[in-house]
């Protein structure tokens, strides 16, 4: 099963469109709901990081019979160092992302806790792909 | 299977889908022209009896004959009944009224509230790996969480209502204190809303309540009303004591009421069940961070603005934040000393006021297994892929969506998308009869009737 969407840089009313949808399906199948919820939060924080931190992109997402794929690929500005990005508190939110609540640096952090699999790919100056896999049993 | 309070009475259903509409879950079909409830879908929570232009949705309640096959029946009233009557009538001459009705006593379910707040506390204190907990006190919420938010059925506190616990007490002093025998003991509650009848009928997380009947606030106010009109202004009677509530006791069920005496330092207080379910899908996602505690309720006001109340929400309100005021002068004055009432069995009380853990029975699983509600889940994006989106529920389900689902899951057929029937009819696929039955199968035969047509230019 396969599910498109798009996101908009800077448009945080709309983070969440994505996990949302996916986490409709997720219940439809009866997939365990802590599951649904590591699947809902990780996608969501490579959302708002699309929104916030580079110019938009699109997420396609995966859903098989055992497992989802999704993948959250943007236009930005890349990340020029990966393996700091994805330390605990890292960031380099701007202010106004900031005063929104975001920017703890803890959205990378919390994707890899809460997928099976995570592989974030990046180009400085092209942009920047995150994939997650969460296995439902 | 699952008790619902709320019937449709097909002798009166016009099947003009208000109902399917309005339902927030989803739970109402036409078919045959009547409107009919999805059991496992339903919340109680009353939506369509409001929306009902013809009243055909009712509230099923005990037989008011009841009350007087027990010696010492005993009136449980919520605090909102009260507030249902006009400010020139006297809460001793409400009282009368319910005795010379058949009550040996009166007991307002509120009193408990102390108790309630007691051990909704001591849970808080011991479990805020499980915040931002959820409070129980409206049953309507506690089933819609179940069917439609299964992974927060955790966050929902397991503590019986305050009615519940105004019922252990009742039956303790009256056994214990009069020797009264537990035979001669028949406890009715008067009810604001279809969801707490369903919760005494069939109550979550617990197996049976020792409440023996139920009556609906509305009758009952008639009733009451009557009697005191009958009575006249001169009527001499005997009051029954009457309550002393705390004003906290006394706003617990308005919206806030619950909130304004939490504990938590981050908390929301959301009435209105669409307010609730957009509120939730956000916390289901992780999106809201921080809170401890939440009042959710699914009417308007909360009880003031509950299915059964006669009273318009915002005067029933207005008039039970009057009393609590009144209360709250006399408790600052030292006039009163607050909730002793119950002090003698409060231990007791206390510790059986908890129930068992909230159980999750969702309604949007398509299958208990993952392959098969996977080849389902594909079908029926299939023919959504077919039907319109115009949700104009000709189908007699709400929304394209629903009904592409009830042709997968029920084995329906699709020729009652009208949509659908337009297209097998260009491709030479279906007859004038066959389009006729399938809209029949929905609608009635003939739901216009032998009238003659008008002339349309
Ligand atoms: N899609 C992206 N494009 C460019 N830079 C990114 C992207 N995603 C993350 N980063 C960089 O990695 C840093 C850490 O990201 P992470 O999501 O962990 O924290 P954050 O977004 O800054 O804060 P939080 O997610 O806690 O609100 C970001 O501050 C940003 O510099
Ligand atoms: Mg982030």
């Amino acid at each position: 099963m396969h599910q498109e969407y798009t996101v908009v840089e800077g448009d945080f009313v709309n983070a969440g469109t994505a996990s949302s949808s996916v986490k409709k399906t997720l219940k439809q199948l009866g997939v365990n709901p802590q599951i649904i919820k590591r699947v809902v939060v990780a996608l969501y924080e490579a959302e708002v990081n699309a929104i916030a931190h580079a110019y938009g992109g699109k997420v396609l997402v995966d859903i098989e019979a055992d497992k989802i794929n999704m993948v959250v690929a943007d236009k930005g500005p890349g990340i020029p160092d990966i393996a700091l990005a994805m330390q605990e508190g890292y960031s380099t939110a701007r202010p106004e992302v900031r005063d929104m609540g975001f920017g703890a640096g803890m959205g990378l952090p919390n994707m890899q806790k809460n997928v099976d699999k995570l592989n974030v790919t990046s180009e400085v100056g092209v942009g920047t792909t995150v994939e997650m896999e969460v296995n439902f049993v | 299977m699952f008790y619902h309070a709320l019937e449709i009475d097909d002798g009166k259903c016009i099947g003009c889908s208000r109902c399917m509409k309005i339902c927030p879950t989803e739970a109402i079909r036409i078919r045959n022209g009547k409107a009919t409830i999805m059991e496992d879908r339903c919340i109680d929570c009353g939506k369509c009896h409001a929306a009902c232009p013809a009243d055909s949705i009712y509230i099923k309640q005990d037989d008011f004959e009841k009350v007087h096959e027990f010696p010492h029946s005993v009136a449980l009233v919520p605090a909102v009944f009260l507030g249902q009557f006009p400010d020139d009538i006297r809460v001793s001459r409400i009282y009368a009224a319910l005795k010379d009705l058949g009550f040996r006593h009166v007991f307002e379910v509120e009193s408990a509230v102390d108790v309630y707040v007691d051990v909704k506390h001591r849970y808080a204190r011991e479990n805020q790996d499980k915040e931002p907990l959820i409070s129980s006190f409206c049953p309507a919420i506690v089933r819609l969480i179940q069917i439609k938010y299964p992974s927060l059925v955790d966050n929902i506190i397991p503590v019986k209502a305050p009615l519940d616990i105004s019922a252990m007490y009742v039956l303790k002093t009256l056994t214990e204190q009069r020797q009264v025998p537990r035979e001669e003991i028949g406890l009715f509650y008067v009810t604001p809303c279809a969801a707490k009848i369903a919760a005494v009928k069939a109550p979550v997380g617990e197996k049976r309540s020792i409440i023996d009947g139920v009556i609906n606030m509305d009758s009952l106010y008639n009733k009451v009303y009557r009697k005191i009109k009958e009575q006249g202004k001169g009527y001499s009677y005997q009051a029954l004591s009457t309550p002393q509530l705390s004003a906290d006791a006394i706003l617990s069920t308005l919206t806030n009421g619950e909130r304004r005496i939490c504990l938590a330092k981050r908390s929301y207080a959301i009435d209105g069940i669409e307010n609730v379910m957009d509120f939730l899908d956000k916390l289901e996602n992780d999106e809201v961070e921080g809170v401890e505690f939440l009042e959710l309720r699914a009417c308007d006001q909360s009880c003031a603005g509950a299915l059964l109340s006669s009273e318009n929400r915002f005067l029933c309100g207005e008039r039970m934040y009057a009393r609590a005021r009144k209360a709250a002068e006399r408790e600052r004055n030292g006039e009163v000393a607050r909730a002793r009432e119950m002090e003698a069995y409060k231990d007791f009380l206390v510790e059986n006021a908890s129930v068992e853990p909230v159980q999750p029975r969702s309604m949007l699983t398509l299958d208990k297994d993952l392959a098969k509600a996977y080849q389902k889940l594909e079908k029926i994006n299939k023919l959504k892929s077919y039907l319109p989106q115009v949700d104009c529920g000709m189908c007699g389900a709400p929304t394209c969506e629903s009904f592409a689902t009830d042709v997968v899951c029920k084995q329906m057929g699709m020729t009652r998308c009208i949509f659908y029937q337009r297209h097998l009819e260009r491709l030479n696929d279906i007859t004038r009869q066959e389009c006729l039955a399938a809209m029949n199968s929905v609608w009635g035969n003939d739901p216009i009737g032998d009238a003659n047509p008008p002339e349309v230019k």
